[in-house]
């Protein structure tokens, strides 16, 4: 059953109500038109039903959320899969900053770029691996304290002189993967951020991911991968352990 | 309990801003749409706007806005005012009924000139003399406050959400080419309208969202050029930080911005020699004037704005471009709210500042004086 | 001779079931407080030679060793200490006038405690140290009001600065107070940690001129060393005008110690007194002193900055002023609590003022008069570790200097006896078998240590305020709250109390 709900001026106490009382109506599939700045869409939400959101949707997307599959056509804001632990979001545009805060698990696509502090302190847990994959670029301190996980940054359609990822990526990190389809400076990373070349392991991995994202966004995936990548990883997990004297 | 400027108060907030290129006017309709969209950024203790290009009629006027405790106030002021200025015209400010707002003070307009034997004696620059008199007011009289002292713009603001502020003032009556809104979220609640802002000086307004951390190291160094920072508030200290570089000192428009979102050291060091020169002499010169900790701002200005964000980027700022107009906003959705289908959408980088200028024009301040011909002044000193 | 009044200080214990007679402890003291009995084949101590430095303590293989207070206490008096009865013996027994090393050791407040740094809660974020951006590095020197720009190009040059990546650097301590390797150590350590080293007036020793880079070479009223290349050599020159051990007070380092490494360095004769009269006799009054400075800028062609050092005194305010209108790139100002090699008890005991009110007294005052800018403020006697060194920022310093806790550092032990010649540890001596004690590499190693956990520190601090540049902290009294002092002490301070 597919529900269709407009939030034209609606607040967002007003729709996220309404939304959770559509599931659990046994809606399998909800259509929100209309939506601008409305916060928390999808938040703390446990199920595995999908959620179409056209329009621009407010900061905490899916924050916490846990199994929701949400589809954005539109450009996200600050904060989307805020501490999320299993689901999937679809962003059929750019993203705003510290995307995937603190992510414990599910996956999120976003088709364009990313704000500032993107997948920081993103963690693994047990089985659960959290995945970020990202067309464009991401501004400075991505991937920051990174704990766990993996995250992908495709650089497609950079214009001349851009880079693929700003200052500070990986400051902190000490667990996880990123892999970056282009070059990253040695300045550009963390001290804790060492880059290696890809083996045939990682590149298994990467093919999954830009698979997904090559066909959520019809996306040529041959061409994507005809592009070398490179890998970062923490020299260790902890990164600190020799800083304090004790008194 | 103790208000603004007795106590240092922090506030988190939501901005916008809309300005469209070419100078033509429009209504403040869109701008109070755009910041109520982000009333959750506020708490409905204090909102406001500034409007650019709203009285033509008196363009060579300063249009000072104040804000009176009682008539007593307003008597005295206007005492200090007559003695300095020549006013041409003065009204209350006209108002609407607004349910939720209650309290208001006295609110008045003047539009007057300086008193050119008084700005001849006074031997200094007339905006200089104009910022001396509003320094005086708000600091020496009772109750008092001027809250706009521009010319050809004016401020609206007050406690209560932005869009209750902006029905209030009536400002969808009115019509400009740059508008900026604030919402403000003080953590308390001192209740008091001149503590909201947008914050003016001359033609300067700004509005900020953030709480910044370099406040008293920025304060003391703006005391030492005659600032008195009386409210005791960021947005208050920032506006002095960019009259002083701007105005004062004359330097670029990018060099302020380098100044106050310097780039790191680190940074520095892979610049090429001529700008790294550069970079380390202002870093070293106006360090203490380094707005540290988050913040992001819309300093406006006769000529246009400059949007900017802490070097951190710890608050978010979008901007968008459609035809002439320009949009800057905390949330993307508060400009897609006025302008569903940008031709472009971009959030600025750290530091990184959105400039939006009028057509032909190369800062956001001008470097001349438009006050009176020195024709004029010689005439007027004969008569005198 | 009449019989001795004065009782020993300190009682040297020996565990005698430890003690294996191994004969280390007579070595390693150059007080002569173990003696060999060799009729009974066993060590002794005298006590009275003793000064508490710790050297044997340390040294002793079996631990056998330790040093307390002479438990021989006098009837109580709150009036008449033990120390104040002590010194009337030693000066009727003596006729002299007292001496001692170290700084002020009486218990004055100490204000960097009796202040409280904030910390971001929710309205602002704390920064995180070890992950983002941090910087500590500052400029000294003068700051002219504008900068011309036109089209990305600065139209002007700037004063001289020098460049410190962390805002610490080493105190004036002469070669002839302390040895050359300790002026070795200091050096290097200066350097790895991009930050200078203040050779103090006894001149630079040919061996370090390589560190000049990151040297500040002193000039005081003796002018031991000084000449054309001494002054070009250094990063910047600092003239001494008073130290905050002993205001007024000139110097004596006695001939004994002028061996040929002080001869060559200070320029005098070998086994002459180094005398360095009270005043600068070129300097009686203000206009004098810019004669001075503008001497040595016209000498280096106005490429070094100069620094002008005053004691904390009462009316440091105006002199600050004055030293800033003479010219001086930077003022250096030492609290009564600053260290020394050697200084009259009562003086370092009774003048001058606690370096925190004169480091606020004198930015509010140079910030009143407008000419903050023109001068930057360096601090020094006493910074004890890196949260004096965040308040004392935040209460207005562009940098500060540390003498005594450099010389910890490299193993002092505040014996208060730097003036006898003896350290045991090698730093306020210059016997070549105590001096090599020290050595440099490892002194080198133990004071850039220091400076990297204090600059760890430092930032952790100006994280919690959710500051990230060490310029947003100067002079942000915000930042402090008072506790325990009174209106009139936080009024000085430019602070409020806590809770306000």
């Amino acid at each position: 059953m597919t529900v269709l709900i407009d939030a034209k001026g609606l607040h967002f106490e007003e729709l996220n109500q309404r939304i959770r009382k559509t599931l659990q109506s046994g809606a399998e599939k909800i259509i929100i038109d209309n939506v601008n700045g409305q916060r928390y869409i999808g938040a703390g939400i446990k199920g595995t039903q999908t959620l179409i959101i056209n329009g621009i949707p407010g900061n905490d997307m899916a924050a916490y959320m846990d199994g929701l599959e949400l589809v954005v056509y539109g450009n996200g804001q600050d904060a989307i899969g805020n501490t999320m632990n299993k689901g999937k979001i679809i962003i059929h545009g750019n993203a705003g900053d510290t995307l995937g805060y603190a992510m414990r698990g599910g996956q999120i696509y976003v088709k364009g770029n990313v704000g500032y502090r993107v997948g920081i302190h993103m963690k693994g847990y047990q089985d659960q691996i959290p995945v970020v994959v990202v067309g464009g670029k991401a501004g400075d301190f991505f991937a920051e304290y990174m704990a766990g996980g993996i995250q992908i940054l495709l650089g497609l359609n950079l214009k001349a002189g851009e880079r693929i990822v700003g200052d500070f990526c990986g400051t902190g990190m000490h667990g996880g993967v990123i892999y970056l389809r282009g070059r990253v400076e040695e300045h550009q990373v963390g001290r804790e951020v060492k880059i290696v070349d890809v083996e045939a392991g990682d590149l298994e991995i990467i093919a999954k991911h830009v698979k997904n994202y090559a066909q959520y966004f019809n996306i040529d995936f041959q061409q994507v991968m005809a592009k070398p990548f490179v890998k970062l990883i923490p020299y260790n997990k902890r990164p600190y352990g020799n800083l304090y004297t004790s008194y | 309990m103790l208000k603004e400027g007795q106590i240092r108060i922090p506030a988190g907030c939501a901005i916008s801003g809309i300005m469209n290129r070419k100078g033509e006017v429009f209504s403040g309709r869109d701008i109070i749409k755009s910041i109520a969209l982000m009333h959750e950024r506020s708490n409905g203790l204090g909102g406001g706007f500034a409007a650019y290009g709203i009285y033509p009629e008196f363009k060579k006027y300063y249009a000072f806005h104040i804000f009176f405790e009682n008539k007593l106030a307003k008597q005295e002021t206007e005492f200090l005012l007559k003695k300095y200025f020549q006013i041409d015209y003065d009204e209350a400010i006209p108002t609407r009924k607004v349910s939720s707002i209650k309290k208001s003070p006295i609110i008045w307009r003047y539009f007057a000139k300086p008193k050119v034997n008084r700005l001849i004696a006074h031997e200094a620059s007339e905006a200089e003399y104009v910022v001396e008199f509003v320094m005086k007011v708000n600091s020496e009289i009772e109750g008092a406050f001027i809250f706009s002292s521009g010319k050809n713009m004016g401020v609206f603001k007050g406690v209560g959400y932005p869009e209750e502020i902006g029905d209030f003032f009536k400002i969808d009556e009115y019509k400009g080419y740059l508008w900026t809104a604030h919402g403000r979220f003080p953590t308390n609640t001192p209740g008091w309208w001149g503590g909201a802002h947008p914050f003016t000086l001359l033609n300067w307004s700004v509005v900020h969202n953030g709480e910044i951390s370099s406040y008293d190291a920025n304060r003391r160094y703006l005391e030492m050029y005659g600032y008195k920072c009386t409210l005791m508030t960021d947005t208050e200290a920032i506006t002095y930080i960019f009259d002083l570089l701007l105005r004062k000192f004359g330097l670029p428009l990018e060099s302020a911005v380098n100044i106050v979102a310097a780039p790191f050291w680190s940074n520095i060091e892979r610049m090429e020699p001529e700008r790294k020169k550069l970079m380390k002499s202002l870093r070293a010169v106006f360090g203490s004037l380094l707005i540290n900790g988050p913040f992001s701002i819309i300093l406006g200005g006769e000529n246009g704005f400059v949007a900017l964000n802490d070097r951190l980027k710890l608050r978010s700022l979008v901007a968008a471009e459609k035809g002439d107009i320009i949009y800057v906003a905390s949330e993307e959705s508060a400009i897609r709210e006025v302008c569903p289908n940008p031709h472009r959408v971009w959030a600025p980088q750290g530091g990184e500042p959105v400039i939006g200028l009028l057509e032909g024009k190369e800062g956001i301040f001008d470097v001349e004086d438009d006050g009176l011909a020195e024709e004029e002044i010689l005439q007027q000193s004969i008569a005198l | 001779m009449s019989l001795d009044f004065a009782t020993p200080m300190f009682l040297i214990e020996r565990n005698k079931e430890r003690c294996f007679n191994c004969q280390i402890c007579i070595r390693q003291c150059a007080n002569e407080a173990h003696k060999w009995d060799s009729k009974k084949g066993q060590v002794y101590s005298i006590d009275a030679n003793c000064v508490n430095c710790h050297r044997c303590v340390l040294m002793c293989p079996t631990r056998a060793l330790s040093v307390k207070k002479f438990p021989w206490e006098f009837r109580y008096n709150a009036n008449w200490t033990p120390e104040a009865i002590r010194q009337v013996y030693l000066q009727a027994e003596s006729g002299g006038v007292l001496l001692t090393g170290m700084g002020n050791d009486r218990p004055y407040p100490v204000y960097w405690d009796h202040m409280l740094l904030n910390a971001s809660q929710v309205t602002n974020p704390s920064i995180d140290p070890l992950r983002e951006p941090m910087e500590l590095k500052t400029y000294l020197g003068r700051k002219p009001d504008v900068l011309k720009i036109k089209k990305g190009k600065i139209l002007e040059e700037m004063p001289p600065q020098l460049e410190l990546d962390v805002p610490i650097m080493f105190a004036a301590m002469s070669f002839g107070a302390i040895s050359l390797n300790a002026h070795k150590s200091l050096a290097a350590a200066a350097k790895k940690m991009g930050t200078y080293w203040n050779t103090g007036e006894g001149g630079l020793h040919a061996d370090l001129v390589e560190y000049g880079s990151n040297t500040i070479v002193q000039v005081a009223s003796g002018r031991f060393g000084v000449n054309r290349e001494y002054l070009n050599v250094g990063a910047a020159i600092e003239i001494k005008i008073g130290q905050g051990a002993k205001p007024g007070i000139g110097g004596h380092l006695p001939g004994e110690k002028v061996g040929e490494e002080i001869s060559k360095t200070r320029m005098i004769p070998q086994g002459t007194d180094a005398l360095s009269p009270a005043p600068h006799h070129d300097i009686y009054s203000i206009e004098d002193l810019r004669q001075l400075i503008f001497s040595l800028k016209e000498a280096t062609e106005y490429t070094k900055p100069v620094f002008v050092k005053i004691a904390a005194v009462h009316n440091v305010a105006a002199i600050a002023s004055g030293i800033v209108r003479a010219g001086a790139d930077a003022v250096v100002i030492d609290g009564f609590r600053g260290g020394t090699g050697a200084a009259p008890l009562r003086t370092r005991d009774s003048v001058g003022i606690p370096i925190e009110f004169a480091l606020a007294a004198v930015d509010t005052r140079l910030r009143e008069e407008g000419i903050r800018n023109k001068a930057s403020i360096v601090i020094g006697g006493t910074i004890r570790n890196s949260a004096d060194v965040v308040k004392a920022i935040a209460l207005g310093a562009d940098a500060v200097y540390i003498g005594t806790a450099a010389l910890l550092a490299l193993g002092c032990h505040i014996c208060q006896k730097c003036y006898t010649g003896k350290c045991n540890w090698g730093i306020a001596t210059q016997n070549p078998q105590l001096t090599k004690r020290l050595n440099p590499e490892i002194g080198q190693e133990r004071l850039t240590n220091l400076l990297k956990a204090w600059a760890h520190e430092i930032e952790e601090l100006m994280g919690g305020m959710g500051i990230n540049a060490l310029e947003s902290l100067r002079g942000n009294r915000l930042m402090l709250r008072g506790i325990g002092l009174n209106d009139r002490e936080l009024n000085i301070l430019g602070i409020k109390a806590a809770g306000e």
